[in-house]
């Protein structure tokens, strides 16, 4: 369980995230807003890219916050970027190797193991030793996917997953990001645009709109808010 | 060397490197009049010093312009110990790579908060520190006391060459031989974990964090990997000349490298190598009468020896444009720049 409580994060005079409470019970959660909604930087806060101005973030009893940036990754926090960051010269492997080498004191064949069930539970068995800079994009998305997914994560953070991928392979994409909890026991935080993935992978959802939590609960009850359709469409500011 | 070592050096990558350094070994100093095989002795010191700035700029993304300096503070360690304990050559060039490299971590501590121009900068200042340091120091000559200086320039002795590796052939030989030791340790951190850590590095920071890596540990890791060969280097060269000074280690000369390593490719150690020939061949080529290059010249435009010099700085000059051009018609493509 992730309980965020009074999180707020300024950049100079601008509230990029306006005291966000919310908690995301495990499983796979959607985080969805407009753009500039503050969903990354909520990630970054995570990650320990950005220091918040107050607030607190509490995961299983861990004040992640009180955690340095380096030690996040080995204690179990996994995120991904909106932007491709897997090496295209180094194959799927070597590029999931790196997670695992410095987040997990496994020996050599466990990890290797370890490395193996990650690029596996993304698909990607069969181009384990292929450069990912020849895959075609939906392919290059699932390593970033097994790069998060190796390691014994706890908690696991998608930045916009889908985004530039075809409808058929959002699919494959939602159903992989699904079984991520009872595959490895990691909760799942999914920031995306695209509400077909939202819909078909998390059970609950959390809204951001210009820094403030506007919604939360079940995936199907949020999408039908009325609240969070004015902040998607526009229009008048809904009580 | 285990399993995944070898995974990463393929016996198709391992072919080159084993002709080339047969060609170096066996066949090319046949060949050669002494002074070509000086100057490829040059070369072949000069090539560790440029593989470490490959791996620098081209793996970790670290672009520092001080490593001709710590080719100078290898070169006054080694003299300085070699006339204070006459340790044998292999030794003395251990410890040199060992102080360079200790040094390499001072300087690169704060360096390392910087990056980008600021990096390369302050790497550049601090050269000229060093550069201004060994100036007032002076290298030692065999005389007594810290410094080592003799003023009786009758009495002053020269740093001599391994006995193994007396003539010229012979140390040219053993020169390949160290900077195969050398290549060969940049290889083993590139396949390995290290390399994989740089890799992420070089790739975005952010990631790397992100993936577990110790970023701060990691780049100064191969800060002092490259100043420990840029030492060992700086021993060679002090071998090679007997007797040093600071114009051996002009601070300019850094620019020069990273010029000539730019324009020979820095994303494969073999940009190393050919930085090398490019700084310490091309020049002698184009200015010696000896050479096909120089016969050329002298056959078409007469006497052109006092221009030579400035034509290789001048295709350095356009090559180095060339590649930033290059460069930023990549970051445009990638959509890095405007």
């Amino acid at each position: 369980m992730i309980q965020i409580e009074g999180l707020t994060v300024r950049f100079g005079g601008v509230v990029s995230i306006d005291d966000m409470s919310v908690t995301f019970p495990g499983g796979t959660c959607g985080l969805i807003g407009p753009n500039g909604a503050g969903k990354t930087t909520f990630f970054n806060v995570l990650s320990g890219f950005v220091t918040p101005a107050a607030g607190r973030v509490n995961i299983d009893g861990v004040d992640l916050l009180a955690m340095p940036d380096f030690q996040r990754a080995r204690w179990g926090l996994r995120r991904t970027f909106q932007t491709e960051q897997a090496i295209e010269k180094m194959t799927v492997y070597d590029n999931v190797l790196i997670v695992s080498e410095h987040t997990s004191k496994l020996s050599r064949s466990a990890a290797a193991a370890d490395v193996m069930q990650a690029i596996e539970l993304a698909g990607l068995k069969d181009k384990a030793k292929v450069a990912v800079g020849t895959l075609p994009a939906s392919d290059r998305r699932m390593v970033e996917v097994a790069r998060a997914m190796v390691g014994s994560p706890k908690v696991i953070l998608l930045d916009e997953p889908a985004a530039g991928l075809p409808e058929g392979e959002t699919e494959r994409l939602a159903s992989t990001i699904k079984q991520i909890p009872d595959a490895i026991g990691a909760t799942v935080i999914v920031v995306e645009h695209d509400m077909s993935l939202v819909q078909a992978c998390c059970t609950t959802t959390a809204v951001l709109d210009f820094g403030r939590m506007i919604a939360n609960g079940p995936t199907g009850e949020v999408l039908r808010s009325p609240k969070v359709l004015s902040a998607y469409l526009g229009g008048e500011e809904l009580p | 060397m285990n399993a995944s070592i070898l995974r990463g050096i393929t016996i198709r990558k391992a072919l080159p490197v084993v002709i080339v350094a047969a060609l170096a070994l066996f066949v090319i100093p046949g060949f050669l009049a002494p002074f070509w095989v000086k100057v490829l002795t040059q070369a072949t010191y000069y090539s560790i010093i440029a593989g470490g700035l490959v791996l620098l700029y081209g793996r970790v993304g670290l672009a520092s312009l001080g490593q001709v300096a710590l080719s100078g503070v290898g070169a006054w360690v080694f003299a300085r110990l070699y006339y204070a304990t006459h340790l044998p050559t292999p030794v003395l060039l251990l410890l040199a790579g060992v102080v360079a490299a200790v040094v390499g971590l001072g300087l690169g501590l704060p360096a390392l908060r910087l990056s980008g121009l600021y990096l390369s900068l302050a790497t550049l200042m601090m050269a000229a520190a060093v550069g201004i340091f060994i100036s007032v120091l002076k290298f030692p000559n065999g005389g007594p006391g810290f410094s080592g200086i003799v003023k009786d320039q009758s009495q002053r002795k020269l740093i001599p060459r391994p006995s193994i590796a007396i003539g010229d052939t012979a140390f040219f030989r053993f020169c390949i031989v160290v900077a195969a030791l050398m290549f060969g340790l940049y290889v083993l951190h590139l396949v390995t974990k290290p390399g994989r850590a740089w890799a992420s590095i070089a790739q975005s920071e952010a990631s790397a964090l992100a993936a577990g890596v110790n970023i701060t540990v990691y780049k100064l890791w191969s800060f002092v990997l490259v100043s420990f060969a840029t030492g060992v280097a700086g021993g060679l060269l002090a071998c090679d000349v007997g007797s040093l000074s600071a114009a051996n280690f002009p601070p300019q000369e850094s620019l020069i490298l990273m010029a000539v390593v730019l324009m020979a490719g820095y994303h494969s150690l073999w940009g190393g190598l050919v930085a090398a020939l490019l700084a310490r061949l091309l020049p002698e080529l184009l200015k010696n009468d000896d050479s096909v290059v120089g016969w050329i010249i002298q056959r078409f435009y007469g006497s052109w020896k006092g221009v030579s010099a400035t034509i290789g700085l001048i295709l350095f000059g356009i090559g180095l444009l060339a590649n930033l051009s290059g460069s930023t018609k990549a970051m445009k493509k990638k959509g890095l720049i405007s």
